[in-house]
């Protein structure tokens, strides 16, 4: 399993950065893959979206959809979007520590 | 490594649900990778875009070697109907929205959306006739302009 060094931990990845391990997560760490996204810092309205996909992963083992996102309230696909530009599902879910999502939508 | 694609240009040509949605959720998919995406709607796809039509698009249950129905089953008043609505459960359950919710949000996630010009003539609509989430009315020429540099999708 390919391990990778971020910001003073050793933590293990996939072959395309994600978590494998969501044990070893934590806030620095997902800062550090954000700014790797090229997201400079982490503001609350991201936060918010990461606990809300790390809550849904817990009770349904699957990374929830970007309609699902909209539809809960937590955050606008605008807004999505604008928050974690060039790809927002595959983004949130490795600064979030959890593994690629599988769905088309 | 290959080049990721920077950009695609979606064309949806046809008016029944499995006409509509690969093309839809196509442009959702490139949205997703930051894809730019573009959706050029034409003939019966229109359909997708035009305020009443896009809430009543279907799935034929005649002539549809698809769908694996007898003719004399499929033609039964209401079979149209009654297929597409068990196609939308199901399609509801996996999260795939319904085409209004779908056409929005794929305006949301930044992708932009077309309306073919000589259908638009052909089929006397006017602007106020779509979704506020079409951009604009144009022809094909300015289809190839805005698709240059990138992939074509026909559907």
């Amino acid at each position: 399993m390919p391990q990778k060094r971020i910001a003073d931990f050793t933590i293990d990845v996939d072959e395309e950065g994600f978590l494998t391990d969501l044990g070893q997560w934590n806030r620095d760490i997902a800062a550090a893959i954000a700014a790797d996204e090229g997201i400079p810092a982490l503001g609350p309205a991201h936060w918010k979206v990461i606990e809300f996909l790390q809550k849904e992963f817990k009770e349904s083992g699957q990374v929830p959809s970007v309609r699902k996102l909209n539809k809960s309230g937590v955050v606008s696909t605008k807004d999505l979007y604008a928050l974690f530009p060039g790809g927002p599902a595959k983004k949130a879910a490795r600064i979030a520590g959890l593994k690629k999502p599988e769905g088309c939508v | 490594m290959t080049e990721k694609i920077k950009k695609v240009s979606i064309i949806i040509s046809k008016g029944s649900l499995d006409g509509v949605y690969p093309g839809l959720i196509m442009a959702n998919g490139a949205r997703m990778e930051g894809i730019e995406a573009n959706l050029f709607f034409t003939f019966f796809g229109m359909d997708a875009i035009h305020k009443d039509r896009m809430k009543k698009i279907k799935v034929a249950t005649v002539g549809n070697p698809g769908m694996h129905l007898p003719t004399f089953l499929g033609s039964i008043p209401g079979m149209s109907a009654l297929a597409t609505k068990m196609m939308m459960k199901t399609m509801d359950k996996l999260d795939i929205p319904p085409v209004p919710e779908y056409v929005e949000m794929i305006h949301d996630a930044g992708g932009r959306l077309y309306a073919c010009k000589a259908t638009v003539d052909m089929f006397k609509f006017k602007r106020e006739d779509f979704c506020p989430q079409v951009e604009a009315i144009i022809n094909v020429g300015r289809f190839y302009e805005i698709s240059a540099g990138g992939q074509i999708i026909f559907t």
